[in-house]
């Protein structure tokens, strides 16, 4: 069945690494998924460029920490921190488009 | 296993965020070697760096800062504050020195102070430039002359080797311009014998206060012990525990690589890294490396100013102009820069909260629900008059403007505020993010001031 990234991640959060970065963490509740989204790729650079409308080169990475079960990819900035136009000096609220993410898992 | 080890208190995430007293007093009773504090941060955005001012409040600042200078001068533990003032530039070190010195009147203290400038001159950055020492990070434009002349204040983030000189000369209060926030925490264990790789990582932690505790925060302590291979971390707040979930979770937190994070002449290397939970709030971090580069790189951070801003707000509750928002606001910026002409320069934003106030362009929904919006309209000019023209302008254009199918024709926006528009003053662009290669890590000037009751000498 389909289920929700909410029912299975504890943390998804977004902030900059630097003024021209913006980097995104999710943390899963347990070993179990993060494994099952590592494994399927789930998180993936075509998933992050379509999510956030960046090309792939804009994508500087996709990191799994296995230390706290989680995946970090970090993208370009649509404008530099503060620059005119930026709407979120922090980049602490540009996680929304990652709670759409669905995937299968049975039971 | 050797015995030897040493012990770090770190007050709160950003000096002048605050710490409550009894945890402060708690890190104080488990007898520190050294208290230490990050007082700085590029987050806040580059008008601090470019302006001269500090993020943070004066009151607040002092605050902390009396607590540690008090504590630590009676007890003779050394405090090492770094990126001074928030940015760390001349103005921000000069700021955040005359609350020290202020509060050294105030509570009669005795202390040596060194205090390190990492201004870099304009005219360094480009020779530097030209010598084909300087390295642009990821999506950060190429530097030029232009951008070096325009920044009033470039810094270097500097690394261990400043603060360890100051340390070395005697000094028991450390102040430093722009700092790599480990450091401030690192710089003393390195040089009593303990691994960089663990000092650096502690730092790492401890820079954000209780941040990395659960549930974090920072604005309370945290506090570290470190051995000849480990290091231990704890909370000293009973409301919160470091666990190896909140302790390892941390290290993804503004950093682009957990494994691997990049500092002044190196990296911290994780990727042999353990997080093991002691228990009773405590997590032990083994592992953790240093990786030296080939040539010693700094960070250096600029900020220039790129005009004026001027500011209204006002919401919106006409389901008719709420579904319309858009075309609404496209003329409306059309007829205002059909109006202002070549006269008024600048640029206007509209930020519509409701629809895409955080997002813009890149906000996944499209179909707007809300039943109100707010608006932020924006000017950015070279003048501040210009600013304030175009902000005023295009209020009272928005106000009236007739658009398709309207009923409520009294007026368009509800003003939360007289007067309705906001003089936002000077707005600075970050300049420069770059990397420079420096022949003389610890080459950056340091002031030796012999503090005696409050009193210089």
């Amino acid at each position: 069945m389909k289920k929700s990234i909410l029912d299975v991640a504890r943390v998804i959060r977004s902030k900059n690494s630097g003024p021209y970065e913006l980097t995104l963490d999710v943390m899963f509740n347990d070993r179990k998924h993060y494994e099952l989204f590592r494994d399927r790729a789930i998180i993936s650079r075509d998933l992050i460029s379509r999510l956030y409308n960046v090309d792939t080169s804009e994508i500087l990475g996709i990191v799994w920490f296995e230390p706290c079960n989680a995946v970090k990819a970090t993208i370009r900035r649509r404008i530099a921190s503060g620059a005119p136009g930026d709407t979120d000096i922090y980049g602490a609220q540009q996680h929304a488009p990652l709670l759409s993410i669905e995937f299968e898992e049975e039971g | 296993m050797s015995a030897r080890e040493f012990r770090v208190l770190s007050p709160t995430a950003i000096l002048g965020y605050g710490f409550p007293e009894e945890s402060f007093r708690n890190g104080v009773a488990k007898k520190p070697d050294l208290i230490a504090c990050d007082a700085g941060s590029t987050d806040p955005g580059p008008y601090y760096l470019g302006s001269g001012k500090s993020f943070t409040d004066r009151a607040f600042v002092k605050r902390d800062l009396t607590f540690m200078l008090v504590e630590g001068v009676r007890r003779g533990v050394p405090v090492v504050v770094g990126t001074a003032g928030g940015s760390g530039a001349a103005p921000h070190l000069a700021w955040c020195r005359s609350i020290i010195e202020e509060i050294a009147r105030e509570q009669n203290l005795s202390f040596t102070m060194g205090v390190i400038a990492s201004d870099v001159s304009k005219q360094t950055v480009k020779a530097a430039l030209a010598a084909g020492r300087i390295q642009a990070l990821p999506f950060v434009p190429t530097l030029d002359g232009k951008a070096i002349d325009e920044s009033p204040h470039i810094v270097a983030q500097i690394g261990c080797e400043p603060l360890q000189k100051a340390l070395a000369a005697g000094c028991n209060v450390v102040l430093a311009g722009r700092c790599y926030d480990p450091a401030n925490f690192a710089a003393l264990p390195i040089m009593k014998g303990f691994p960089e790789g663990l000092c650096l990582h502690m730092g790492k932690i401890l820079e954000c206060g209780a941040i990395a505790a659960t549930p974090g925060s920072g604005a309370d302590c945290a506090f570290a012990t470190i051995f000849d291979d480990r290091f231990v971390l704890e909370a000293l707040s009973p409301k919160r525990r470091f666990t190896r979930e909140s302790a390892a979770a941390h290290t993804l937190y503004e950093k682009s690589d957990p494994y691997r994070l990049p500092g002044p002449g190196g990296l911290i290397d994780l990727t042999g890294c353990s997080f093991t939970d002691l228990g009773e709030g405590r997590v032990e971090v083994r592992g953790s490396r240093h990786e030296k580069t080939p040539a010693y790189w700094v960070k250096l951070e600029g900020s220039r100013r790129i005009g004026s801003r001027s500011l209204s707000i006002a919401g919106v509750r006409d389901p008719i102009m709420v579904r319309d928002i858009e075309p609404v606001l496209e003329a409306v910026r059309q007829q205002v820069r059909a109006m202002a002409g070549n006269t008024v320069a600048g640029e206007l934003y509209f930020h519509v909260y409701g629809k895409n106030g955080v997002m813009g362009p890149g906000e996944p929904v499209r179909i707007t629900t809300s039943h109100e919006l707010g608006i932020v309209i924006e000017a950015i000019s070279p003048t501040q008059e210009q600013a304030d023209t175009l902000v005023s302008v295009t209020r009272s254009t928005l106000l009236h403007y007739g658009y398709p199918g309207r009923i409520s024709t009294a007026g368009n926006l509800a003003f939360p505020f007289s007067p309705s528009d906001i003089r936002a003053g000077d707005v600075y662009g970050f300049s420069i993010y770059h990397l420079m290669q420096v022949d003389d890590p610890a080459g950056f000037p340091l002031e030796v001031v012999h503090v005696r009751n409050g009193a210089k000498s």
